[in-house]
């Protein structure tokens, strides 16, 4: 068994990469004060953008190129109707997710199951060679290292710099920057489009490395909700984000798992379980923001964030 | 070509460097702002009306006016945060243009406002940062400790802004206008919601900065601040300056100003002194809010009215909300009214609470006055445009709101949205409970809400409320309780007791009574 411990962390490791750059993009954006639903469909049709474009010039790096724009331009979209014409975010977020996802399943037909450009394994020399850990950290593609490094990356960002100050500061009271000189659309604006690229990152994860291809399904949808989950579970932390993305992609593979160890029980048990386990631990997260006096409550709420005090509300500045 | 020769280069340098260290620490070291004729319209609503002002270096200005009579608007103006439609504003002689309140703060303008527009779930230290040019937490965290100490408050830096009071934020804010550089430095109410201390320390702040040469604008509508702070002050009513006075102020020439009218003081008439029990406290602790509640055992009969005192959540909040069944107490019994009322279920619409956020705690913001009126009553199971209105017509007669049937919570200026509260309390209400009832009034609607509640109060009920003002409790109250660190260290008939030992016992300067 000690041998499959270290594969399967490596496969959590690698099927979490596109969860862990969905979430945290959401976590970007919604940090900023801005709630984007759109995360399901932009996902997958960047994953689609992604695919087309790495088939047609051959190479998976513009396929990330395109992805990452286009999930920009789905946040710009948002951010240009929520933000500057100041309706309703959540509104505008469900219908680009429903608009983003039949318009991928339509532009992508042509291409449906048609063999494309993957990204393969590439294993670090020496590090990889290492027991244990050699498999689960140091043999991906390099979408998996990039994952990896956005973690730090984004936490240092947020709470170590000015730029992520002030994206804190957006998130909270836009009126108080604004009174201070700190333009709080703008800044929105800014931090949606680039949560809009981690999302379009995501996709191309998705078709050109975990899931490789594009179809009808995919095999990405759903995950974007997931993702929406990840960040209100993670209390809008990176940090936790990240922890909770790889406990869904551990329960994912526990799922498969436990499948061929009890073939008797039907195998859709193990495919659904992750969500209602999800759930379930969203439940226990907020049952402890009320009940701080046992100690294992108390464990479970140092889990539990508050959510950016401005989000999802539009705000007027003359 | 011949290089000029290194010595005069190193007196240039020394000049540049002169001249940087100068402007950096002092931009402007005499700032004279004037306002000349601004006009604000919101839409067709007459804001400012040609208001034309002169602030000058080293002076507190008070600005002093009723509810609405345009002061926030004019400060706002004066910030960048609103633009003006029309007017100009001088400083230092130069005309000046303020697009955003980044112009205001560069130019040295700064102002601290009613609502700290703040960060609660950040660190005071990110709170000190935001917006700030650099980012460097040491650097930033010594300056803090300098500033504290200079003014003498208290601040970890670590701590999240939300477990600070009121008071503490202003402290903060106070401090970060002064590091970037506010010259010209705007109050808007500071002392709304802060505590004597509190107060004590930002006035011996605001006037050492005067004397280093800070012009200071004050807007309030309490005479007694501007009288102790203000060098001179300008009278505002209905978005124009009506009157301007030097040290010493005429207070009853201010006060004609303000209102057109004296307003007339109301006393508490004598009320018929039962001895049923209404609320009945043993042994009640409580770990909710800053002190929670210590053992907390006191009985309140018919036709008391009680003052709270105390520092900013010290257990009066606690104490109110107990009793209004919107807490539990974690331990102690709470019993309200005597035992042969207790048998119906009648006691909650008996009990009525005010709390001091009224917009978001008392009222739903976007309901109307009508639909407000309706949900108190009994709500009919459909209503038509028409239902209730007149009784909602009859309601802002009677407590002479400004406004309409149709107009909703949030479009309600301060004074108004008490008055809709003071409208929607069941006239079986025997216990009424209130958090800081005239917060962010002026003299006449304070009156009018006293004169309301007093002549209202059944003679089989008593009314609790938590006030930061000494004044409106030993005018009010027929009874005094002052909390400490969530214990009551004096509990007296306002009879029986005077300012002095209220301010003594409110910084815990006295043993407890029990």
């Amino acid at each position: 068994m000690d041998v499959s411990v270290s594969v399967l962390a490596a496969g959590v490791a690698a099927t979490s990469a596109p969860l862990i750059f969905a979430a945290l993009g959401e976590t970007l954006t919604e940090k900023a004060g801005v709630i984007n639903l759109s995360l399901d469909g932009a996902i997958l049709l960047s994953a689609m953008t992604g695919f087309v474009t790495a088939k047609a010039t051959g190479s998976v790096w513009p396929g990330f190129a395109a992805a990452a724009v286009t999930g920009m331009t789905v946040a710009f979209v948002l951010s240009g109707i929520g933000i500057w014409l100041g309706q309703s975010q959540v509104a505008v977020g469900f219908a680009l997710t429903f608009l983003c996802r039949d318009l991928a399943y339509f532009l992508g037909s042509p291409y449906s199951r048609t063999p494309g450009p993957q990204l393969l394994a590439v294993p670090i020399p020496v590090l990889a060679d290492l027991p244990f850990i050699g498999p689960i950290l140091f043999n991906h593609s390099q979408i998996v290292y990039a994952s990896f490094a956005l973690i730090p990356l984004l936490w240092y960002f947020m709470f170590n710099s000015r730029q992520g100050l002030i994206l804190r500061s957006v998130g909270e009271n836009p009126e108080g920057c604004w009174a201070r000189g700190i333009p709080p659309k703008r800044t929105q604006t800014i931090y949606t489009a680039l949560g809009g690229a981690l999302i379009g990152l995501a996709g191309a994860a998705y078709s050109l490395a975990v899931k490789p291809g594009w179809g009808r399904p995919q095999g990405c949808e759903g995950i974007g909700w997931i993702a929406l989950a990840l960040v209100i579970f993670g209390g809008w932390h990176p940090l936790r984000v990240a922890l909770g993305a790889y406990i869904f992609g551990m329960l994912q593979i526990a799922g498969i798992l436990f499948q061929e160890i009890f073939p008797a029980i039907p195998s859709q048990i193990f495919q659904v379980a992750p969500f209602p386990l999800m759930i379930f631990a969203l439940v226990i997260i907020h049952l402890s923001r009320n009940k701080k006096d046992t100690t294992g409550f108390r464990i479970i709420a140092l889990l539990s964030g508050t959510p950016p005090m401005a989000l999802g509300k539009t705000h007027e500045q003359e | 070509m011949t290089l000029p020769a290194p010595d005069y280069c190193i007196s240039l340098f020394f000049l540049f460097l002169q001249v940087q260290l100068f402007s950096r620490n002092d931009p402007f070291p005499f700032t004279m702002i004037e306002l000349i004729d601004i006009h604000k319209y919101f839409g067709d609503v007459k804001a400012l009306t040609g208001v034309s002002l002169q602030v000058n270096p080293g002076s507190i200005h008070g600005i002093v006016g009723e509810n609405g009579a345009g002061k926030t608007t004019l400060m706002k103006v004066l910030t960048g945060y609103i633009h003006r439609t029309s007017g100009s504003i001088l400083l230092n002689n130069e005309e000046i243009t303020l697009h955003t309140p980044m112009d205001a703060i560069q130019l040295g303008i700064g102002m601290l406002y009613q609502e700290p527009l703040d960060f609660l779930q950040l660190s005071v230290l990110d709170n000190f940062m935001a917006g700030n040019e650099r980012f460097s937490p040491e650097t930033m965290s010594r300056i803090l400790e300098k500033l504290s100490k200079r003014f003498g408050f208290e601040m970890q830096p670590d701590t999240p802004l939300h477990l600070l009071t009121v008071g503490e934020r202003q402290q903060l804010e106070l401090m970060r206008l002064i590091h970037v550089g506010t010259r010209v430095l705007i109050l808007d109410e500071p002392t709304t919601g802060i505590s004597d201390e509190q107060q004590e320390l930002l006035f011996s702040a605001l006037r050492s900065l005067r004397d280093e040469g800070c012009a200071i604008i004050l807007v309030s509508h309490k005479l007694d601040e501007v009288d102790a702070l203000c060098d001179q002050v300008s009278i505002m009513r209905k978005g124009t300056i009506v009157g301007h006075q030097q040290q010493p102020f005429n207070r009853n020439a201010i006060l004609q100003a303000m209102f057109d009218t004296l307003p007339q003081k109301e006393t508490a008439p004598a009320r018929h002194q039962g001895n049923k029990e209404i609320l009945k406290f043993t042994h009640v602790c409580s770990s909710n809010g800053r002190s929670g509640l210590d053992r907390i055992s006191v009985t309140i009969t018919q036709g008391e009215v009680i003052g709270l005192a105390g520092l900013d959540g010290s257990g009066q909040t606690v104490f109110l909300r107990i009793a209004g069944k919107l807490l539990e107490p974690e331990s102690g019994t709470l019993q309200r009214f005597a035992a042969e009322d207790n048998e119906s279920d009648s006691t909650d619409s008996q009990t009525v609470f005010l709390p001091a956020d009224r917009l978001n705690e008392g009222l739903i913001p976007g309901m109307s006055i009508r639909e407000h009126l309706l949900l108190a009553d009994e709500t009919p199971l459909v209503i038509f445009p028409e239902t209730g209105r007149q009784k909602a017509k009859q309601a802002i007669d009677k407590f002479s709101i400004i406004g309409t049937p149709d107009t909703a919570a949030d479009g309600l200026s301060g004074g108004n949205q008490q008055r809709l509260l003071l409208a929607l309390i069941p006239t079986q209400a025997r216990l009424i409970l209130m958090e800081n009832p005239t917060r962010g009034l002026d003299v006449q609607s304070g009156n009018w809400t006293w004169q309301h509640l007093l002549d209202q109060m059944p003679d089989n009920g008593a009314m609790i409320f938590a006030s930061p003002d000494l004044e409106e409790i030993l005018d009010h109250a027929s009874r005094v309780l002052v909390f400490f660190d969530g214990k009551i260290l004096l509990d007296s008939a306002t009879s029986d007791t005077d300012f002095d030992e209220i301010s003594q016992a409110i910084t815990g300067r006295i043993k407890a009574c029990s």
